[in-house]
């Protein structure tokens, strides 16, 4: 809607030009600022409207089965809560949710756990990580600590990767999710130098099986442990195997929240893994979730805020 | 004369051999193997081919604007050279679009580009602009040509048969016509003047927009770009014209060279005065993430690229010879060539170290794998590749000037001399 607001105040600026009533070398000033405008506007078109075409185009898809949850008890696993979260979100049509993630930084203890589970989840390639956790050392001895920062995509609300795509091939969901589209991304890599939190990868086409020998003793015979990688992940809820240069190879990535599991009614991978219950996630327009709780806690951050980005995913320190 | 000349073809013609050859090795493996020996990845998303192209499509910029002056501006001391800087804006541009086009992921879904352009983004501008730029270009270089394919049709061999091709059967050379090519080059350099500075302008924007790179977000960036073009552009045209120009070893072209070499020192000035105002204003130390990225040119492990290669190589010495030896044709031939291959460090300058410092603190130690790391230095598959595209460029200039009329009065004096 920012751009409707752009649109109306440029073209008016052209209009109320009030050196276009004096004499003729003005008047001139004045077309070419109406001119301005005019071709201004003529660009932000598509623009404006591509954004409300892709709304359209991404219809909540019918609620599937949803997994039988328990009555809810008061010291009932938070995992539990967040799902039956979860379910009630997945009734509302997908423009009313609003995904976020908050992680307790209190909490963490540093065991890496989602990142691997998201590796193990998308069956991510070396060279290509969605939930890094940073390892800070805070402090001198004896008044020191470490403090671990998990870095999912932020899902911003303003994202900058997505404005920046040449062939349009990554938005922001009406569910707040940013998406990309492995078949129309060209790999032209600007979107990850748009991210100012890393989160895009560049998926150059390695494999974990490279150089290891067909043959051998199970645990180093590349032919069976080739199954594994070559199983499809189920990123975006498409089967896509990657093999032979084919997408996602040459593309962007980046972390999605685990849409495909979040349409089915299971929390993001690095949720359910997190050993210390750290990491929480649900919608936030939803006043009852557990997420719009935490939110509301006066310790919450988020990361560069001062960029503007307005990220989805909050930290409580 | 003539065997320095002879020896400055060989020369760069064997070099441009030898470079295509080793190069085709660095193209077999990319094709062959994508992006798996390149030492780019995740978070310095761009290398040397990034930079590469921005270094050749400046050259292009630059030496398309050179000729603007004279089809456009009329300015009559450059008429000689109009067409060689339009050769050399072409070979250039080819030589910078294949290098981009190997860069992407997906080369096949480059078409994506135009027919799915997203107009939100600076990319998607440029991609038009630079299109828009190639067919002009094509169109002034034929029209800048016409008269002299038609007066080389009768030639014998492949060039008057070349000529006979590209003439298209247009047999007209009257006065009438002439007049009119005039004109039909001054309104295409007149649409080309203001293409040329959107397009590498927008090159630049790419850059300055990008507001989680506080090294590039910045106005002046799209403003570098430009007048680094010019003073690129400009003093590779100065080696050109020095090497290959037209009327080697007379007055007028004695006089050209010295002109060139004002117009080169000039935009040094201008280039270095930008320089000066960008690295000071950052170094400032007001967002502490710019900061590291100046002190990783002037201090970091690269420090040589910018205190030796640019410094030294592509403004020292260059000012030195073009202040006080500017009526030597070598001095200034040597300047241009000087400040024409080390820029190449300037655009490398530019895109690395913006990546180069880490968004996140600790973020490479978090997690290891290929290309996650903030460190890079090009690997030797980018060089070959590299080492490709410029000798692509350097081919097409070099089939150009030999086959195509373009530097036509240097060929009748050597005829007549001969």
């Amino acid at each position: 809607m920012a751009e409707d607001k752009k649109l109306t105040h440029t073209v008016k600026a052209g209009e109320a030009s009030p050196t276009a009533k004096a004499g003729p070398v003005i008047d001139r000033q004045g077309f070419l600022k109406k001119l301005g405008s005019a071709i201004f506007a003529s660009l932000m078109l598509p623009a404006v409207f591509h954004k409300q075409f892709s709304a359209l185009a991404q219809e909540a898809p019918p609620v599937p089965d949803l997994p039988q949850l328990p009555d809810p008890t008061p010291d009932e696993d938070p995992i539990i809560r967040m799902m039956r979260d979860l379910q009630r979100a997945l009734q509302k049509p997908v423009e009313q949710r609003r995904w976020s993630m908050v992680i307790d930084l209190r909490k963490c203890v540093g065991c890496h756990t989602c990142t691997i589970a998201c590796v193990a989840e998308n069956k991510l390639p070396p060279g290509v990580v969605y939930r890094p956790v940073i390892e800070e050392e805070v402090g001198t001895y004896p008044n020191v600590r470490k403090r671990f920062i998990p870095r999912p995509c932020m899902q911003c609300e303003e994202p900058p990767c997505v404005p920046v795509c040449p062939v349009s091939a990554t938005w922001k969901r009406p569910d707040g999710i940013v998406e990309i589209d492995y078949d129309k991304c060209i790999g032209c890599r600007y979107c990850i130098t748009a991210c100012p939190y890393s989160a895009r990868v560049f998926d150059s086409g390695h494999f974990y099986t490279e150089h290891v020998p067909e043959e051998g003793p199970a645990f180093v015979a590349g032919a069976k442990a080739r199954v594994y990688e070559a199983a499809a992940p189920y990123e975006y809820g498409q089967a896509r195997p990657r093999h032979n240069g084919a997408s996602p190879i040459g593309n962007a990535r980046k972390c999605h929240f685990c849409l495909h599991r979040i349409e089915r009614g299971m929390l993001p991978q690095c949720v359910t893994s997190c050993i210390g219950r750290a990491t929480f996630f649900g919608d936030a327009n939803d006043p009852d979730s557990l997420v719009s709780e935490l939110i509301g806690q006066p310790n919450v951050m988020r990361l560069k805020e001062e960029m503007g980005t307005k990220p989805k995913v909050y930290y409580l320190l | 004369m003539n065997s320095q000349k002879n020896f400055w073809d060989r020369f760069l013609a064997w070099v441009t051999v030898i470079g295509f050859i080793v190069g085709l090795v660095g193209l077999v493996d990319r094709l062959l193997n994508g992006h798996l020996h390149a030492n780019y990845g995740s978070y310095v998303p761009w290398g040397l081919w990034v930079a590469g192209y921005i270094y050749m499509i400046g050259l292009s910029a630059g030496a398309f604007l050179m000729s603007a002056l004279v089809y456009v501006f009329r300015v009559q001391a450059l008429k000689k050279i109009g067409k060689l800087s339009l050769l050399v804006a072409l070979a250039t541009l080819v030589g910078a679009l294949m290098t981009i086009w190997l860069d992407i992921g997906h080369m096949g879904r480059a078409w994506r580009l135009i027919f799915s352009t997203n107009f939100r983004s600076v990319m998607g501008w440029m991609v038009w602009l630079y299109s828009a730029y190639f067919v002009l270009l094509l169109l002034e270089i034929w029209f800048a040509m016409r008269v002299d394919l038609i007066k080389h049709k009768q030639e014998p061999g492949f060039r008057g048969a070349l000529c006979r091709f590209l003439s298209f059967g247009k047999t007209d050379i009257s006065p009438q016509r002439l007049e009119k090519d005039a004109r039909i080059l001054r309104i295409l350099g007149g649409i080309g003047v203001p293409l040329a500075v959107a397009f590498h302008g927008s090159v630049g924007a790419i850059f300055g927009v990008v507001g989680a790179r506080p090294y590039w977000h910045s106005g002046l960036t799209p403003i570098m770009f430009l007048v680094g073009a010019l003073l690129s552009g400009g003093a590779l045209l100065s080696f050109v014209t020095a090497v290959w120009g037209p009327e080697k070893g007379t007055e007028s072209h004695h006089q050209l060279m010295t002109l060139l070499g004002k117009i080169t020192l000039g935009l040094l000035g201008l280039d270095v005065l930008l320089e000066w105002a960008e690295y000071s204003i950052g170094l400032w130390h007001a967002v502490p993430t710019e900061t590291a990225s100046l002190k990783l040119i002037l201090f970091g492990p690269y420090w040589w690229v910018f205190w030796l290669v640019h410094v030294g190589l592509g403004i020292a010495i260059p000012a030195v010879l073009l202040i006080f030896r500017p009526r030597s044709r070598g001095a200034v031939a040597m300047a241009g060539f000087l400040i024409a291959i080390t820029f190449l460090s300037v655009r490398l300058n530019i895109v690395i170290p913006g990546l180069a410092v880490p968004e996140l603190e600790g973020l490479e130690y978090a997690f290891s794998g290929p290309g996650l790391q903030f460190h890079y230095f090009p690997s030797l598959m980018e060089w070959l590749l590299f080492f490709w595209t410029v000798s692509l460029a350097a081919a097409i200039f070099l089939l150009g000037k030999t086959y195509l009329p373009i530097i036509d009065e240097g060929r009748q004096l050597k005829e007549a001399t001969s």
